[in-house]
């Protein structure tokens, strides 16, 4: 008697758990379907190709290292270089600017500050690209307002150099971590704060000992962030300088359009590749540190 | 405390000027042109540019078409992994961040070695019809297709913060007892709580493919983004004169969401 009763409650319910398991199945593979399919397809075809050699003569084709070592010699190592260098660059100064703006707006009274700079920042953060290369041209380029204006060009100024993108890239980089550093700001207990002025802390030494141990983890994750968006732009820099300036994003570009010299596109996918094992650095740095932030400010 | 409200508006006032003079300069860029005096040419003859009507309305199919796909897909798989599978959900997470490793430039090199094989190796195939189909230029559906996978990382955000304030078995539990069947208890239970998520999804997604350049340049079509380029050469004011609308119709879609979302906010913060 007591058999069937346990029988007839549970036979239900591992039916129930077993029909939503296979729910589960097939609302996901759809998604793996289409990732495979979408993604996985070009990723698998840029390893392949960018260790594939096509012998020009015979249509042959063979496996070979010789697009990776061509992609880490000559033009394309100083286009990766310099890519690496605008980056860290461009990433150090957001972190710079974009922690004292953070704190600027999360200790302000006005609540419609703080909802005004963050609704800003999401905009500003995802206002990459051509829009932002054209309005930069038109404030400080050759024949920009500002560059017309206050004589700019006779001061040595010209937005087309490291420079000049260096202070674009900041236009999307500050906001960017802005967004990131607020919720580790807003995670500051004003406790911490109390207990070190009690034991005599000044302000300076609040920060040094307290607050930025605390913060170090977002900043380096913010930081790596970044570096990330800044090394992957392409847009910004193609609509703004052309080729003018070493970057391994106009590189490729130039490479696969077949721009500069015919049969590069094999290089194109090893430059590629390299791009793809920096970010993922980037990623296998970030995802941890993130982790490590989120455990203090929980 | 006067010393420390000081350094506060420095900061902001130097950030703000950062932020605003290009937006300006823009604008008188676009009005006050050398040798004509203020001119609101550049802006009148938006309309009347060759192309712009088109690239912009591809644009939008195009980010509609994404919008849809990308939600048909994530929508069932990510509520699914709310009611049981729990162990897909590591599998979906990872699935969605893979993009992020890869950068447009280097998903585009990619693509493109894909749809050379067409015409190279499967010529004799009816694949080849396939291949030609989506990349037919009033229409590209190998765009939506990237457009797709670039959108993974961002609508998976927008939803997985949406469903986290939302108790799903809860919900679809108390629709089914209440005699609905599955799908009524997604489209009248579920979905409706998630308004914020799904509108905040959609919006990313539409921002970044009316925004998105290299996919469509290196492959060769021509939305809106690859038209202010192209149109730039030869017309300097009207490309800061779209660029500047185009940044303001964003701003505008952006508020409008903080207006939905503003209302759902108390619950999901709680």
């Amino acid at each position: 008697m007591t058999a069937t009763a346990v029988r007839v409650d549970t036979a239900p319910a591992a039916q129930v758990r077993r029909r939503r398991r296979s729910l589960g199945w097939v609302a996901v593979v759809p998604l793996l379907a289409f990732v495979a399919v979408a993604f996985g397809l070009p990723a698998l075809a840029m390893l392949d190709g960018a260790f594939t050699a096509k012998d020009p003569a015979t249509g042959a084709t063979s496996y070979t290292l010789g697009n990776l070592t061509t992609s880490l010699k000559g033009a394309y190592l100083t286009a990766l270089l310099g890519s690496v260098k605008l980056s860290a660059v461009s990433a150090a100064l957001g972190t710079l600017v974009g922690l004292p703006l953070a704190q600027a707006v999360v200790s302000s009274r006005f609540r419609a500050l703080r909802e005004a700079v963050l609704t800003a920042s999401g905009v500003l953060a995802n206002f990459g690209g051509v829009p932002l290369a054209f309005a930069f041209v038109a404030t400080l380029g050759n024949a920009g307002v500002l560059t017309r204006h206050l004589g700019l060009t006779d001061q040595g100024w010209d937005l087309y150099s490291f420079w000049g993108l260096v202070i674009v890239y900041l236009y999307f980089l500050i906001p960017l971590m802005v967004l990131t550093v607020t919720p580790a700001l807003d995670g500051l207990r004003v406790q911490w704060r109390e207990a070190a002025q009690n034991n005599g802390a000044t302000t300076v030494q609040y920060w040094r000992f307290v607050a930025l141990p605390v913060l170090l983890p977002t900043l380096l994750g913010g930081f790596v962030l970044l570096f990330g968006s800044a090394f992957a732009a392409y847009a910004t820099a193609a609509a703004m300088v052309g080729s003018s300036i070493p970057l391994v994003t106009l590189q490729i570009a130039d490479a696969i359009s077949g721009n500069v010299l015919v049969g590069q596109e094999n290089v194109a996918l090893a430059l590629s590749l390299d791009m793809v094992l920096v970010a993922g650095l980037v990623m296998a740095v970030y995802l941890p540190l993130q982790r490590r932030s989120a455990r203090w400010l929980a | 405390m006067a010393r420390l409200n000081l350094w506060r508006w420095g900061v902001l006032g130097l950030a703000g000027l950062y932020f605003l003079v290009p937006l300006a300069a823009s604008v008188v860029f676009t009005v006050d042109v050398p040798g004509q005096g203020i001119t609101f040419d550049a802006y009148t003859r938006i309309f009347a540019t060759d192309g712009f009507v088109s690239s912009l309305l591809l644009s939008l199919e195009l980010a509609l078409a994404t919008i849809a796909v990308v939600l048909l897909l994530m929508v069932p798989a990510m509520v699914a992994l709310r009611l049981g599978a729990p162990r897909l959900r590591p599998v979906v997470e990872v699935v969605c961040s893979l993009p992020l490793v890869v950068p447009p430039i280097a998903f585009v090199a990619g693509i493109g070695t894909v749809l050379k094989w067409g015409p190279d190796h499967l010529s004799r195939t009816p694949l080849f019809e396939t291949f030609v189909a989506i990349q037919n230029p009033d229409f590209p559906f190998v765009l939506v297709l990237a457009y797709v996978v670039m959108a993974l990382p961002f609508v998976y955000r927008a939803l997985d913060a949406g469903l986290r304030a939302v108790d799903v078995r809860t919900l679809v539990e108390a629709a089914r007892s209440c005699g609905a069947g599955w799908p009524q208890a997604l489209m009248q239970a579920v979905l409706p709580n998630l308004r914020g998520a799904l509108l905040n999804a959609s919006f990313l997604t539409l921002a970044l493919v009316l925004g998105e350049f290299t996919v469509a340049q290196l492959l060769g079509f021509r939305p809106f983004a690859v038209w202010i380029v192209n149109v730039s050469g030869s017309q300097a004011q009207l490309s800061v004169a779209v660029s500047v609308l185009s940044l303001l119709v964003t701003w505008v879609l952006l508020l409008v969401l903080a207006g939905f979302g503003g209302r759902t906010r108390p619950t999901s913060r709680g």
